[in-house]
């Protein structure tokens, strides 16, 4: 926290007392982080590989390299299945593996089911499995880290153009504000959903795709009020001495109007954040998002909706989203209030 | 001290914040009013004026505020401890109160007629045909021209002097015994100025009423008290008639407040000079557009036809008040406002030259604006505002050349080098326009062009400035134009004096006979209205309709 106060101007030290003053949205950020990192080592905790394998005397390290069957004295030259019986009895002859908590890849289907799949919880699997036999848990952590990155991308890349954009049409106004903001009006009157699925019939759906048609769309949010302060700031006298200078144009946007605008646009990011979220869920949950077998918390929502039978895919889908959001926010929130001006001068007094 | 004074304020104290944090911003001031009298509070910024104003009607931002000691009377009843309803008795209705801004004191979503029947509603319980009668009355008492038709216009159709009498006949409503005027007159223009001030006084006397006014300018001062008293670090320092004060003022700091006004004369332009900037028929015009086709009915004439030469070494003071096209001047000259008309720098034609090609020229025409708030950024250091011109232009070498520049720049505008890690919000107004001066002589310019440079200043800082700018002009032999509607910072500053109305020069001359002997009507009215005499005394056939 130290090495934090002294790189930061003392505004931004003030609004980020008032951020920890929010409790709630201070709590949301840590808990928020908490989750999305141990997400990202989700290959660690939820996998149908050991983490750690001793044999023969030698250290294996299956998670992070891949390793023939006949490494540990097996007959395929293929990727070892540790959880066959004939490769675990293999293992355990000469040696020791160490399992991640949750044994499951997103992927994997547990074929030794008692009840026919969708399974309910059970010691095995703790939030039991979808239809197709595979953890239900596992798929929600690999599930939870595709839409919180897809989000963090599709915020980062939106923002940019959307700021981008709303700079130029304020910063030089005129004809390029008219004509920017009648493009913009008719963009955002597309029917985005339809339009999402007929791209998403004939385009291959990965990742990457899914983000660059997203993308397409999402970018028109920011523009607004990104172009109403460089509309304000271009008539500010520091601007006006700025060009008295010389100043380029691109170097007085970015050096002394885009500080303006960052307020507005740092306020909105947690909720374009948790609307690009919603997005490739609702995608995801038609059918029309990732490709199959990728784990999803919209695929795991029409699995809920096509087996009423079994309460916990729904409640486990709805849940998590309900929470993520929730804490997005809350985190949304607590930035509003830090960067409201009369609540930061207000905790300057005291 | 006579028991019977109308308003009667002891020992009293402000301060603001609480605990160890509390700063005291008003100090044991003690002043009476009697009935019938004007009491003028006069003090620079921050000198806790306003501040003991508004305690009269409790109207601090309590309990962030309190008062450690101290009484306040008002016709021997205590104000400090009254109760909701005695307050709500003195507050509109026997004391009146007139703020200084009069666009944010009126609420804009409500007419004249809403505005001023508010406070007669909550006094008296007017009916509507009642009330209406009363509030034409007024504003015909405040002398607003036809005031029965303007009874359904909003605050932004009417000009500032109109706002400000509207207020008046606001604070008037409920005959009060005492007005409290917070710098009427600041934000108007010179002539207006003086014709609110007649109206204070011709209201004054005819109601009888008493004034407690505060200002910071002692010309306006001078024209309406009858008893002065100097407010500086929240403390009263010298209290007496005004004849007094004016005349044989006792305390040092009144002596320096006098003293303050910008005087004395720029030494003279050499006279090899030459022009270093030229322009002929210069013209600003805005479309008004208009129809189905938007086509251009009319325009706004902004700037309409001025010629205009500034020589090296010379100030070109400009005068006009606000709306007279002044400022879009300024701006259409360093090609920072489209305009049509031939623009010379340093002997080359600059109106037509493309952004990328003005550039390198833009080094030699520098430009300070009036509000030294807005024109520095928030964001930045003072060492990166003043050295952002040198990396535009490469000046610097390096680094320590860099630094140097700008340590020798803040040297030159008289600030102490070691400002330069500081942010603009830790600097004084004073300090802030020096470092916008700064930023434009580190450039080493032929022209600066100065837009109101000091009118956001206090006097006694106004003056530093002005012998501040001149000694820089003696230095580099840089030329001005100085563009300001204060005649007496303009007097001090400039060689010649060109005046602008409604987008046209009307009449440009040498300072000095110009001042002494100004010939078009509309000068003589500003000149008037600037100096004290009230326009009135002039030859009636001399006076136009502004």
């Amino acid at each position: 926290m130290h090495r934090l106060r002294i790189r930061l101007s003392p505004l931004n030290r003030r609004r980020w007392q008032q951020f920890r003053r929010n409790r709630r949205g201070w709590w949301s950020l840590w808990i928020f982080l908490v989750l999305f990192t141990l997400s990202l080592f989700a290959e660690f905790i939820a996998n149908d590989k050991p983490l750690i394998v001793r044999f023969d005397g030698d250290f294996y390290f299956p998670v992070l390299v891949s390793y023939p069957e006949t490494d540990f004295g097996g007959i395929f030259p293929t990727e070892a299945d540790y959880r066959d019986a004939e490769v675990q009895s293999l293992i355990k002859a000469k040696g020791w593996m160490v399992w991640p908590p949750i044994p499951y890849s997103y992927q994997t289907i547990n074929y030794d089911l008692p009840v026919p799949a969708p399974s309910p919880p059970s010691a095995t699997n703790w939030l039991g499995t979808d239809d197709q036999g595979r953890d239900v848990l596992a798929r929600l952590i690999y599930g939870f880290r595709v839409s919180v990155v897809f989000g963090l991308v599709l915020t980062v890349l939106s923002s940019f153009v959307g700021v981008a954009a709303g700079a130029i049409q304020g910063y030089f106004g005129g004809l390029t504000d008219l004509f920017g903001q009648r493009f913009i009006e008719i963009w955002s009157g597309l029917p985005v959903l339809y339009v999402l699925i007929i791209m998403s019939s004939f385009v291959a759906p990965s990742f990457w795709t899914l983000l660059v048609i997203l993308l397409l769309f999402s970018w028109t949010q920011l523009v607004g009020v990104v172009r109403a302060e460089f509309l304000r700031v271009r008539n500010f006298d520091y601007v006006k001495a700025a060009r008295a200078l010389g100043v380029p144009d691109p170097v007085i946007m970015v050096r002394h109007a885009l500080p303006n605008a960052m307020v507005a646009t740092i306020t909105f990011l947690p909720f374009v954040l948790s609307g690009s979220i919603t997005a490739l869920t609702s995608l995801d949950f038609l059918g029309f998002g990732m490709p199959p077998g990728a784990p999803s918390l919209g695929e795991l929502l029409a699995q809920g909706k096509a087996n009423l039978q079994a309460p916990w895919l729904g409640i486990t889908a709805f849940l998590t989203l309900a929470i993520m959001l929730s804490l997005l926010v809350f985190i949304g929130e607590a930035a509003r209030d830090a960067f409201d001006p009369r609540k930061t001068l207000q905790g300057a007094e005291s | 001290m006579s028991g019977g004074a109308l308003l009667q304020i002891r020992d009293l104290s402000v301060a603001f914040g609480r605990g160890t944090g509390a700063t005291r911003v008003v100090d044991r001031v003690s002043l009476e009013i009697d009935a019938g009298e004007t009491l003028a509070v006069v003090g620079e910024s921050g000198s806790g004026k306003s501040v003991t104003a508004l305690s009269v009607l409790r109207l601090l931002p309590y309990p962030n505020a309190s008062h450690p000691t101290g009484s306040i009377r008002f016709r021997g009843d205590e104000i400090l401890t009254a109760g909701r309803d005695r307050l709500q008795r003195l507050r509109g209705g026997e004391v009146g109160m007139i703020f200084q801004e009069p666009m944010t004191s009126l609420n804009p979503l409500h007419n004249v007629e809403k505005q001023i029947a508010e406070a007669l509603r909550i006094h008296h319980g007017l009916d509507r045909a009642a009330a209406r009668r009363r509030i034409v009355e007024l504003l015909e008492l405040v002398r607003l021209p036809d005031a029965e038709r303007r009874l359904k216009s909003y605050p932004h159709e009417l000009s500032g002097g109109q706002r400000q009498r509207v207020m008046i006949a606001m604070a008037l409503a409920n005959d009060p015994e005492l007005l409290i005027a917070d710098e009427p007159t600041t934000a108007l223009d010179v002539t207006i100025q003086a014709e609110i001030l007649d109206l204070l006084a011709d209201l004054k006397s005819r109601l009888g009423m008493a004034m407690m006014f505060i200002s910071h300018d002692l010309n306006v001062v001078r024209r309406v008290a009858d008893r002065v008293a100097v407010m500086h670090n929240g403390e009263v320092v010298e209290h007496g008639s005004a004849e007094e004060v004016f005349e044989r003022p006792r305390h040092e700091y009144t002596r320096a407040l006098l003293a303050a006004e910008p005087s004395g004369q720029p030494e003279p332009a050499p006279r090899d000079g030459g022009p270093v900037l030229e322009t002929e028929n210069l013209r600003v015009w805005f479309p008004i557009k208009g129809g189905l086709l938007q086509r251009t009915l009319d325009n706004v004439r902004a700037v309409d036809g001025v010629s205009l030469s500034v020589g090296r070494g010379e100030t070109l003071g400009v005068v006009g008040e606000s709306g007279s096209g002044k400022t879009t001047l300024g701006m259409a000259l360093l090609r920072l406002q489209r305009a049509t008309g031939a623009i010379r720098f340093d002997g080359r034609d600059i109106s037509t030259l493309k952004p990328k090609a003005l550039r390198p020229l833009r080094r030699g025409m520098q430009i300070v604006f009036q509000d030294p708030y807005g024109s520095l950024s928030p964001r930045m250091s003072v060492e990166e505002i003043v050295a952002e011109g040198l990396d535009v232009h490469r000046l610097a070498d390096d680094e320590t050349d860099r630094a140097r520049r700008v340590a020798a720049a803040l040297e030159e505008v008289g600030l102490d080098p070691t400002l330069a890690r500081r942010y603009p919000h830790e600097l004084s107004g004073g300090q802030r326009q020096r470092v916008a001066v700064a930023r434009a002589v580190v450039l080493k310019p032929s022209l600066i062009v100065l837009d109101e440079p000091t009118s956001a200043l206090d006097r006694s800082v106004q003056s530093q400035l002005v012998t501040l700018l001149r000694d820089l002009q003696a230095r580099h032999q840089l030329a001005y134009l100085f563009i300001s509607h204060d005649l007496t910072v303009v007097r001090a500053m400039s060689h010649r004096i060109l005046v602008m109305k409604d987008g046209r020069i009307v009449e440009t001359g040498e300072a000095q006979s110009l001042f002494r002997n100004p010939r078009h009507p509309y000068t003589r009215r500003l000149l008037a209205a600037a100096f004290g005499e009230s326009a009135d005394t002039l030859d009636e056939s001399d006076s136009v309709i502004i």
